[in-house]
């Protein structure tokens, strides 16, 4: 096929095709997120008003107890959420790559969950958590009476429980990020250092790990994404509760925005987590993208 | 010339004649959505249909309305409102002042709804003094269930005071029977809280505290008391009880794990589809205390553009206070109607005490609105008083805490 | 592929065969933690109501009853409507399909764009970009209402469309980028040389590369559009709301009976499009990302 073309747009071309994205990005993104700082700073209550009127909302929010557990919670779920799930990924991955005769089969199962919808996933998960109904009931049924496994009715554990099932999600997920990873990885390297007697597991750590530098950028994306994005797994898994022990800023302001006609109130959490996630996932951006500029 | 003239004439009688033939026509929100409340909902589709109506179902489940009051704002911010919306309590009165809610006073003053419903309910339903909702039924919120088997083993009877209750606990406890079925949600929290605030504050107190939020009631020594009784109550539920739906407690009463409940009349319908008798398998009353705690639900007409749909407006709310719907759907639903002049021959006994009761607290002034079901406050003052309540619930705070962080919690909360 | 089969003169037999045990039965356990709730699904799905009141939640089904899959699919109430999730399900694939087809296509040049065409500020506008992928979408919920009613198509499928499309821009335009990175630029050098201008080298050189690229998108794209609720339920109206609306008022019925088995096997039905997805195109998954999707 011929596509001719002037020499100007030849040259502008690819600016003008991107334009399109960059520019819905600027308002879909951007400027909602300025919208959201703007009614950060008003009393909107049930729907959205533009008279500015400081940082009230701001300081009802930080003294709010109940904001106080969802922004912990935030650290630790994330923290162990992405922590976790990556180096569960990075293990199945690893574990797969030994030539598993069921390598389909097995990759299918630990992948899966990731296309099911946490609406109702989250009720199995929260009946199998259950210590009456679920795993501690058919444990101590089978004889070993001092199993306990009440995270879940416990207000200090119950945000692990969180993390068990976001990992049991997106696990899946990263093992195949790890995985594509694991099998790029030049195989002459892996000779010579095999030839020249090294252990196979340092051959890991020393050579195939840090050469997936990329793809722990791409995994960390993915899971920070879905870790903010936590909404329906928190009201599936727990309602928030037991009281508000398993809140989340994502929930958090759903709740204000939608049942408590309180808008002002939710762009303000939206603002401070938006800011969380800002200055984490900025710096990390920029070393990542700046080194493989220089590649 | 002549020719335009017969084409404008024939369109314009064309567009008439369409007009004519659309007739009124609804979209309503709402979250009824199990096969029980659909059934309800699709009777007043029925008698829609039959007046010539068209009815577009826009239901949307989930969490007492969460999901639909989001579905509802993106719907008015989009210029796109739908035409009746199933809101209640102050909520109403919210949107009302957003200015999207329409005028039904023509229709309230024509049926006469001022005489039919009681003052307090009608209150609800209007909006600075014009009509803007219409209300369904009524739901009783302060129910104490029990099965009436457990009760007769053990020697107990049916509690009038929050001490008897205590002491038929006790004795439940050393049988080994779980004394209260309780399913840890953070409403169903709210609903045991003001159900024991009721008894223990009494009517006028429980109107300064969530109607009026005076400060010195929220934390007077009587609501210090209220949290003592909730934190006996946490003793008296079994260590499984966090996150657990409601209809799953209900179960517990129903095969004699559990005593008793404290839940709304919609748990009747539970007992009734499982084939127990009101009476005679389980058993219901008031929970200790005087007053009547109701939780009415409506449906709130929006303002739209269009003959069409204030038409349809018009003869929803006309329908939805009419004799015969207000009937079935409550029959279905578990509830009674809230219009006081219907017919009660078909319904159980249970709906007969509450109706009773209805009146009686309504003269008496005792007829109150449900704070944790939405009717006594807007949605940021009861969210704020639920954390307090389901935080003191889930863990070990002392009382004296937990009315100086409601006091705080209200404050912030405007 | 790596191959690290270990070098038997560096282990003994006996410790290959119990490291490989272990391996197996870490696999176990692990597909045995990942099976265990779709197994609960399944199961409570195949029981009837009586069982599920008074049997235990992790048991075999005592009678195997497929009665809970008719009713979801066919006569399950999500409203006055009790028609199951069979009419919501073509809404869902109007709206995935297209929102998958035009968000790949869009991160696929975007991704060109960035990788191989290398102007001031790219790297910039990239990192732009990719900050759409952390908006929680709450967020942009009020907003987004208001402009879509000023577009005019609130409540329609290609308001639904517009919407998934501009939110996947920050995540198919990731993937391609990465992928098309790994292309060495030499390429482009020697087709411009031979007189190929920006378009004729995409369409020639790129897209035939990129199957397993855009097999990965499709299927990341795929499954994020055919489960999200919040955006289905707010920007819909009667008659174009998606599967996922369906299945929450199905579910998440406030104060009627639960009916868990139709609950089950509703959310099985809904999901079985992108399980379905994701079992056939596993192979070509797992190949795509292999080929530099991401790889520096």
């Amino acid at each position: 096929m011929e596509f001719p073309m002037s020499e100007w747009l030849e040259n502008h071309l690819p600016k003008i095709v991107l334009a399109p994205s960059f520019i819905a990005v600027l308002v879909f993104v951007y400027g909602f997120i300025g919208w959201t700082a703007w009614v950060s700073l008003t009393r909107s209550k049930l729907l959205p008003k533009y008279e500015i009127k400081g940082f009230i909302q701001y300081e009802k929010l930080f003294a709010s107890p109940r904001w106080d557990t969802a922004f912990e919670n935030l650290f630790v779920f994330g923290a162990l959420f992405i922590i976790i799930a990556m180096v569960v990924g990075l293990l199945l991955a690893i574990m797969l790559d030994q030539q598993i005769r069921t390598e389909g089969l097995i990759r299918t199962i630990y992948l899966y969950p990731m296309a099911l919808s946490m609406i109702v996933t989250g009720t199995a998960w929260k009946w199998i958590l259950n210590p009456g109904l679920g795993l501690e009931a058919t444990i101590k049924g089978w004889g070993y009476n001092d199993f306990s496994f009440d995270w879940i009715v416990n207000s200090e554990m119950a945000i692990y429980t969180i993390v068990l099932a976001a990992v049991w999600q997106s696990s899946g997920f990263v093992m195949a990020l790890f995985l594509a990873g694991l099998r790029s990885v030049d195989g002459e390297i892996i000779k010579a250092a095999q030839v020249d007697g090294i252990p196979t597991w340092r051959i890991y750590t020393a050579i195939i790990i840090p050469s997936m530098a990329p793809i722990f950028l791409s995994a960390f994306i993915v899971l920070s994404h879905l870790a903010i994005k936590s909404f329906d797994l928190v009201i599936a898994l727990t309602g928030g509760g037991p009281g508000y022990s398993t809140d989340l800023p994502a929930t958090y302001m759903y709740a204000m925005a939608f049942s408590r006609g309180d808008i002002g109130q939710a762009a303000s959490s939206a603002m401070i987590m938006m800011l969380v996630v800002f200055t984490i996932v900025v710096p990390y951006l920029y070393s990542e993208l700046r080194t493989k500029n220089d590649g | 010339m002549k020719f335009t003239a017969i084409a404008a004439i024939s369109s314009i009688a064309i567009t008439s004649a369409t007009s004519a033939i659309a007739g009124p026509e609804a979209e309503v929100l709402h979250w009824w959505t199990s096969g029980g409340e659909a059934k309800s909902v699709a009777v007043l589709q029925k008698e829609f249909a039959d007046n010539g109506g068209t009815w577009t179902d826009m239901p949307v489940a989930g969490g007492g309305g969460d999901a639909a009051m989001a579905a509802l704002r993106a719907r008015v911010l989009s210029g796109n409102a739908p035409t009746a919306v199933q809101l209640k309590g102050p909520a109403i009165q919210e949107w009302y002042e957003e200015g999207v809610l329409a005028d039904i006073s023509s229709v309230a003053e024509a049926q006469g709804w001022s005489a039919v419903l009681p003052a307090s309910i009608a209150g609800h339903m209007k909006c600075e003094g014009s009509w803007c909702a219409a209300p369904v039924n009524v739901h009783r919120v302060d129910w104490i269930w029990a099965n009436a088997s457990v009760l007769e083993a053990n020697g107990i009877n049916m509690p009038s005071t929050w001490d008897e209750f205590n002491a038929a606990a006790d004795k439940l406890q050393a049988a080994g029977i779980i004394p209260l079925a309780h399913g840890g949600q953070a409403w169903q929290d709210a609903t045991v809280f003001e159900a024991v605030a009721l008894g223990i504050l009494g009517a006028n107190g429980f109107h300064k505290a969530f109607v009026e939020l005076d400060e010195e009631t929220l934390t007077s020594d009587a609501m210090v008391a209220v949290f003592d009784q909730m934190r006996k109550m946490r003793g008296y539920v079994d260590p499984n009880f966090s996150g657990r739906d409601w209809n799953l407690a209900t179960a517990m009463v129903m095969n004699g794990e559990a005593a008793f409940q404290i839940m709304g009349d919609w748990a009747k319908g539970e007992f009734m589809a499982a084939g127990k008798v009101p009476g005679e398998d389980f058993l219901c009353l008031s929970t200790p205390g005087e007053g009547f705690l109701y939780n009415v639900d409506s449906f709130a007409m929006f303002a739209v553009d269009g003959e069409d749909k204030t038409e349809g407006q018009n003869l929803l709310a006309e329908l939805i206070v009419g004799q015969n719907f207000q009937k079935v759907f409550n029959l279905n639903k578990g509830s009674i109607p809230a219009r006081t002049d219907v017919a009660l021959d078909e319904f159980d006994s249970c709906a007969h005490i509450s109706a009773a009761d209805m009146s009686a607290s309504s003269l008496s002034g005792s007829l109150l609105p449900s704070y944790a079901h939405g009717m006594a406050l807007r949605g940021a003052q009861s969210g704020a008083i639920t954390d307090v309540v389901t935080a003191h619930f889930n863990s070990d705070m002392s009382s004296s805490e937990a009315v100086v962080q409601l006091a705080k919690a209200v404050a912030n909360s405007y | 592929m790596a191959d690290l089969s270990f070098d038997q003169t560096q282990q003994s037999k006996f410790g290959k065969t119990t490291l490989r045990i272990i391996l197996y039965v870490l696999l176990t356990l692990f597909a045995l933690y990942y099976l265990l709730p779709l197994f609960v699904m399944v199961t409570t799905s195949l029981k009837s109501l009586e069982e599920i009141r008074t049997g235990s939640l992790i048991a075999l089904p005592r009678e195997i009853t497929f009665d809970a899959w008719k009713i979801a699919w066919a006569s399950a109430c999500t409203g006055i409507q009790c028609e199951g999730l069979r009419p919501y399900f073509w809404n869902s694939v109007l709206l995935a399909v297209p929102a998958v087809l035009l968000s790949t296509l869009l991160g696929a040049l975007n991704g060109y764009v960035v990788a191989q065409w290398r102007f001031r500020g790219a790297n910039l506008i990239f990192s732009l970009m990719l900050f759409g992928c952390f908006i929680p979408f709450q967020v942009v919920l009020l907003p987004m209402a208001r402009l879509l009613g000023l577009m005019g198509i609130a409540g329609t499928i290609p308001g639904l469309i517009f919407v998934h499309v501009i939110y996947g821009i920050g995540f198919t335009t990731l993937f391609f980028r990465n992928y098309y990175v790994t292309i060495p630029s030499e390429l482009v050098k020697a087709a411009k040389v031979d007189g190929a201008n920006f378009l004729r080298i995409f369409w020639s050189i790129f897209l035939p590369l990129s199957i397993p690229i855009i097999v990965v998108t499709v299927i990341w794209q795929f499954t994020q559009i055919w489960n999200d609720f919040l955006f289905g339920v707010s920007f819909s109206q009667a008659g174009t709301q998606p599967v996922t609306v369906a299945l929450n008022n199905i579910v998440n019925s406030t104060t009627g009976v639960k009916e868990y088995n139709v609950d089950m096997a509703a959310a099985i039905i809904a999901a079985l499009p992108t399980l379905l997805v994701y079992v056939v195109a596993g192979k070509y998954f797992i190949r795509g990302l292999t080929a530099g999707s991401v790889k520096g």
